[in-house]
C-alpha cells in the first residue's frame, strides 16, 4: 500500500466527520454520555476503595509484651513484623509511655504521685495492616512470638471491613459491568445506523475496485476519531466535577475530614484516562469495523 | 438465430466475454438464467434487452462477480470469473467499467472528486490525476462543472460524471445497465452517442436496456432475453416485442 492511500483514508476519515455531522454528533454524544456514567461511578468507587483501606489501616492489633523483654528482642520483633506482607506499620510503646497516654486520656493529672507503673507488663506494639482480611492470620503468628503475652483484636471490625470491601468490590465489577455492555451496545447501534445509511457509498466503492481496505479504511478512522473525541468529552467533565466535588465537601462538611479523604484527582485519572480513551477508541474501531464489513460483500 | 459469427471474428480473435451453458437459481422458483450461452468479442457494442425478470441484471452481476453462477463458465477479460478469488475481485473490477441507472455517484463529493475516486482506488500519483480527470471530464462535457455536486446536475450530467468515473481508468469493457433509465430522451441519445463513441475507440461496451427506440435505431448487436433464456442473437437487431 503507498503511503499517499494511508494518508488519503485519513484524510478521508476526517473529512466524512464533517460530512456526516449529525452522525458524528450522535456517535460522540452516545459515547460521551456512556463514558461520562462509567468515569463517574469509576470515581466513586475507587473513593469508597480507598476509604475502606484508610480504614483498615486504622485497625490495629495489640501485642502485649511479656516483662523484661530485652530492646533487641523489640527490635527484632519490630523487623519480623515489618517484614510480613499484610503489615503496614509497627508501632512500639514501652510500659511507662503506655502508662503515660493512659494517664493523659483518662484525665489523671501529675503522675509522678504514682511510685510504680501500674502498667508495668503492658509494654506492647500496636499493629496496623494492609488487608484486614489477614488479620486472623496475623494473630496466630503473633501467638507463637516468643516474648508476646497477649494478643487484643477487634474481630468484628476486620470482619465488617472485610465484608463491606468484598461488597464493593462485587458492585464495582457489576456496575462496570453493565455500563460497559450497555456502552457497546447503545454506540455500535449508533455506529450501526450511521454507516447503515452510507451502504451504498460503500457498494459503489467494491464495484468501481476498491480493496476492502480501502473501502473500509476511511470509516475506521472515523470510528476510532469518534471514539477518541467521545472519551475526551466525558473526562474533561468527569475531571471538573471530581474537582469541585472534592472541594465542595473539604470546605462544607471540614468536620468528615478526618475520616473522609477523597483520592487525589490526579490518582483516580492515571487510571481513568487510559481506561476511557482505550473503551472509546476500541468500541469506535470495533464498531466501524464490523459495521463496514457487512457491506464489504459486494 | 441470425447472429452472424463473420462479422464478429473481423472485430477480435477471441471473445472478451464468454459465458458457457451459465444457469444461476436463487433459491426457490424458475432460475433467473438457464444455460446461457454468449459470446462478445472486443469491440463489439452489444444491447442485452429483455422484459423485467428476464435475468437481464443476475447476468450484469455475474459479470461483476457480484453473484457467482449456479453452474457454467463465465470468462471476462481473460479471468476465469467462477475461480476468482474475493481479494483478486478488485483488480478484476478496476478492468471494467460500470454506469448504472441510478447514476451511483458519491453524493458528498464534487464532479472531480467523484471521478478521481476511481483513479485513487487504483493507487495512481496525485499528478496522474490531475491529468486523467480533467481530461476525461472534458471528453463527457463536463470540464465546466467540476466543482459541481451530483445534486446540482441534472440527471443527464449525472449520468456522464458516472461516465467519466467508468471510463478514467481506460477499461477494456464497458457494462452498462440501464443508463438511459432515469433520463429523458434528449439526454438519452447524448449518452448513447458517447457510448458509441467509447465504442470506436475500442472499449467493448455491454448496455442493458428497455429502451426501444434508441435500441432500433443505433442497429447494433442486440441479444434478447426471456425467462433467463437468450431468446434472440441479431448482429444489427431491433427490439423483439413479446408478443
Amino acid at each position: 500500500m503507498r503511503i499517499n492511500t494511508l494518508f488519503y483514508s485519513l484524510i478521508q476519515g476526517i473529512k466524512n466527520i464533517f460530512r456526516n455531522k449529525w452522525f458524528t454528533l450522535a456517535s460522540v454524544a452516545t459515547i460521551s454520555a456512556c463514558l461520562f456514567l462509567f468515569g463517574l461511578f469509576y470515581s466513586i468507587l475507587t473513593n469508597f476503595e480507598h476509604m475502606v483501606k484508610s480504614a483498615e489501616q486504622r485497625v490495629a492489633i495489640t501485642a502485649l509484651l511479656e516483662l523484661g523483654v530485652s530492646d533487641e528482642r523489640v527490635a527484632e520483633i519490630k523487623a519480623m513484623l515489618m517484614n510480613r506482607e499484610e503489615v503496614n506499620e509497627v508501632d512500639y510503646f514501652t510500659a511507662d509511655e503506655t502508662w503515660a497516654k493512659f494517664a493523659e486520656e483518662n484525665d489523671f493529672g501529675d503522675i509522678s504521685i504514682f511510685t510504680e507503673n501500674p502498667l508495668e507488663d503492658c509494654a506492647h506494639f500496636d499493629i496496623y495492616m494492609n488487608d484486614v482480611s489477614m488479620q486472623s492470620d496475623l494473630v496466630e503468628y503473633l501467638e507463637t512470638i516468643d516474648g508476646v503475652r497477649k494478643v487484643n483484636q477487634s474481630a468484628l471490625t476486620a470482619q465488617v471491613l472485610t465484608g463491606v470491601n468484598s461488597i464493593i468490590g462485587y458492585v464495582s465489577i457489576g456496575i462496570i459491568l453493565i455500563l460497559f455492555l450497555v456502552s457497546i451496545f447503545l454506540i455500535s447501534n449508533t455506529v450501526t445506523i450511521g454507516i447503515q445509511v452510507r451502504k451504498e457509498e460503500i457498494q459503489i466503492m467494491k464495484y468501481i475496485g476498491a480493496t476492502d481496505f480501502f473501502a473500509r479504511a476511511p470509516f475506521v478512522i472515523e470510528g476510532i476519531l469518534i471514539g477518541f473525541i467521545g472519551s475526551l468529552v466525558p473526562l474533561a467533565a468527569v475531571y471538573f466535577l471530581y474537582n469541585e466535588a472534592v472541594i465542595y465537601a473539604a470546605s462544607s462538611y471540614s468536620f468528615m475530614a478526618a475520616l473522609i479523604q477523597f483520592l487525589p484527582v490526579e490518582e483516580v485519572f492515571a487510571t481513568l484516562i487510559p481506561i476511557c480513551i482505550g473503551i472509546g477508541v476500541g468500541i469506535g474501531f470495533i464498531g466501524s469495523y464490523t459495521t463496514v464489513r457487512k457491506h464489504l460483500s459486494v | 438465430m441470425k447472429r452472424t459469427t463473420a462479422k464478429r471474428r473481423q472485430l477480435s480473435n477471441a471473445p472478451i466475454i464468454s459465458l458457457e451453458h451459465v444457469s444461476k437459481a436463487y433459491s426457490a422458483g424458475a432460475p433467473a438464467l438457464n444455460d446461457v450461452n454468449l459470446h462478445i468479442n472486443k469491440g463489439e457494442f452489444v444491447f442485452i434487452v429483455g422484459d423485467s425478470g428476464s435475468g437481464k441484471s443476475t447476468l450484469i452481476k455475474l459479470l461483476l462477480r457480484e453473484l457467482l453462477p449456479s453452474s457454467g463458465r463465465i470468462v471476462v477479460n481473460g479471468t476465469d470469473v467462477v475461480r476468482l478469488r474475493r481479494r483478486q475481485i478488485p483488480k478484476f473490477r478496476r478492468n471494467l467499467g460500470v454506469v448504472f441507472q441510478d447514476f451511483r455517484l458519491l453524493k458528498d463529493r464534487n464532479v472531480y472528486e467523484n471521478v478521481a475516486f476511481a483513479q485513487r482506488i487504483i493507487q495512481k500519483s496525485g499528478r496522474e490525476i490531475r491529468k486523467n480527470v480533467p481530461s476525461i471530464l472534458s471528453t463527457v462535457g463536463l470540464a465546466g462543472k467540476y466543482k459541481a455536486r451530483p445534486k446540482q446536475l441534472s440527471g443527464g450530467e449525472q449520468q456522464r460524471v458516472a461516465l467519466a468515473r467508468a471510463l478514467v481508468n481506460k477499461p477494456q469493457i464497458l457494462l452498462a445497465d440501464e443508463p438511459t433509465g432515469n433520463l429523458d430522451p434528449k439526454n438519452s441519445w447524448e449518452i448513447m452517442n458517447l457510448l458509441e463513441k467509447i465504442n470506436n475507440n475500442g472499449t467493448t461496451v455491454l448496455v442493458v436496456t428497455h429502451n426501444r427506440e434508441i435500441v432500433n435505431d443505433m442497429q447494433k448487436r442486440v441479444v434478447t432475453m426471456k425467462k433467463g433464456v437468450i431468446v434472440s442473437d441479431e448482429e444489427k437487431g431491433g427490439y423483439i416485442d413479446e408478443d
